[in-house]
């Protein structure tokens, strides 16, 4: 399915903002991720499995806060990093 | 005596190495070269742009590997390697983490790594990595995978010797000074802030608290056996049972056979006061050492006292302290240097160096007698470390 990945990460995807990636379940398609584009996982999940506090996620447009949403290959998920700071 | 003169030997040969500052800042890496006496200095980076880089080491065991430390604002904390001196960088497979807990439990989350360490000279991919929160991870294979030293991060008593997040620093509880004994691999110190100094003698299995005589004046006792507020330890590489520490509450020396810390900051001038967050070691002489002094009084703004900024230096292991401020400025001078932020070379004289919060690296050839700013308008810096360039 479609990936939509931030700036901040694309050093990870050789700066493509939309790659491909599968798994039934937002965790699988985390994992497929960081398979095909290793340590990117760890910049956004924290080791207790949460979404850090920066990023956002959103699967077809709705926001999710855990890691076991339902996915199918039709879905398109949408990495979104916080733009504050200074 | 003989073993330590041989060793003094070596290290000024290592001296006639070039040498490089490894410069971490909050928003980038910068790498110093120097010309072969020390006078002139190319600034190269930034490296890793945009990230908060708490700690650059090069590898003295082959002089080549060096690790980064490095987060961003939003991203979370990794570790950047090379095997050619910064002419390639990879990322760890698996960075500094705390173990994942059950569902439904509460797990620790390794917020940034602050701290690195080269292993013993006799362990050659080993290295040590400190985090905030408190936790301290090791690596075999040179930094590619880390895992944590289960013997402090889950020790009974880790909960009550780091505290809170409200007893940490305002950037966070950090596990800093990693101090691996040369004279023993399984012997090492660690210093917490908060929590003190500890002690390992069998490789990170189990620790003891290491704070006797070191005061905690923000406690209601001010000499508990934990809690305490190291800000920087360093171990004397040539006369490994001498220690020091600049410490929130003063600048401390301990000699392992007299078992406690002394406070030797006491004779510091009484208008500067003992409070400080780097201290450096002379490579050869271990009365000697130089520590940075910033305004501890009131709300703590921890800048150069009255503005006016110096390094001090005792060569008597803190018996008396002289003041070196020749080429620093008179006044209006509101630096403030981080505890990984001054460090010193192995040349004779020694080189001193350290960066401010304001983004300028000085530097002195002649042990502190003069300072001259090599580098201005660097990011926020956080550490200065030297490097030998073979």
């Amino acid at each position: 399915m479609k990936v939509l990945i931030p700036d901040p990460l694309r050093s990870y995807t050789s700066e493509r903002r939309e790659v491909q990636a599968d798994g039934a379940t937002l965790s699988e398609l985390l994992a497929d991720l960081d398979r095909r584009y290793p340590g990117i996982r760890f910049r956004m999940i924290d080791e207790q499995d949460a979404i850090r506090r920066h990023i956002r996620i959103f699967v077809n447009g709705e926001q999710v806060s855990g890691l076991q949403v339902p996915l199918t290959s039709a879905d398109e998920v949408f990495i979104v990093q916080a733009l504050s700071g200074g | 005596m003989a073993t330590i003169s041989k060793q003094k030997s070596a290290m000024r040969t290592a001296a006639t190495d070039k040498l490089a500052l490894l410069v971490a800042t909050r928003k980038g890496a910068f790498i110093l070269k120097a010309d072969g006496s020390r006078r002139k200095w190319e600034t190269t980076g930034p490296m890793f742009f945009g990230h908060v880089v708490h700690h650059m080491m090069l590898d003295p065991r082959d002089g080549r590997t060096m690790l980064v430390a490095a987060r961003t604002g939003h991203l979370g904390p990794t570790v950047f390697r090379s095997t050619d001196f910064g002419a390639n960088w990879k990322e760890a497979a698996q960075p500094p983490a705390f173990p994942k807990v059950p569902e439904g439990k509460k797990g620790r989350v390794v917020d940034h790594t602050f701290w690195l360490t080269p292993g013993h000279s006799s362990e050659p991919n080993v290295w040590y990595a400190g985090t905030s929160p408190q936790g301290l991870f090791r690596t075999e294979d040179g930094g590619d995978t880390w895992g944590p030293v289960a013997g402090f991060n889950d020790h009974p008593m880790y909960t009550k010797w780091t505290g809170g997040e409200q007893d940490g620093t305002p950037d966070g509880p950090k596990l800093h000074s990693v101090i691996v004994d040369p004279s023993d691999a399984n012997h090492l110190y660690i210093g917490m802030s908060s929590g003190g100094v500890f002690e390992s003698v069998d490789k990170g299995a189990d620790w003891k608290p290491l704070n006797a005589g070191c005061r905690a004046d923000f406690f209601p006792d001010p000499h508990p056996e934990y809690g305490h507020d190291p800000h920087c330890v360093k171990l004397h590489p040539l006369a490994p049972h001498i220690l020091y520490q600049q410490n929130h509450c003063g600048i401390y020396r301990m000699d392992r056979s007299a078992g406690s810390w002394e406070r030797i900051g006491t004779n510091m001038p009484k208008e500067i006061g003992d409070i400080g967050f780097p201290i450096v070691l002379h490579p050869r002489d271990p009365a000697t050492v130089w520590v940075f002094p910033m305004d501890g009084t009131s709300v703590w703004p921890r800048t150069s006292p009255g503005g006016k900024p110096a390094s001090y230096v005792t060569r008597d292991s803190g018996q008396t302290w002289q003041r070196q401020d020749q080429g620093l400025p008179a006044s209006q001078g509101w630096f403030t240097v981080k505890r990984q932020a001054m460090t010193g070379d192995a040349h004779d004289p020694v080189g001193l160096y350290f960066g401010t919060t304001g983004g300028d690296v000085w530097a002195s050839r002649n042990e502190g007698a003069k300072w001259t700013c090599i580098a201005r308008h660097l990011p926020e810096i956080y550490a200065v470390e030297t490097a030998a360039l073979a």
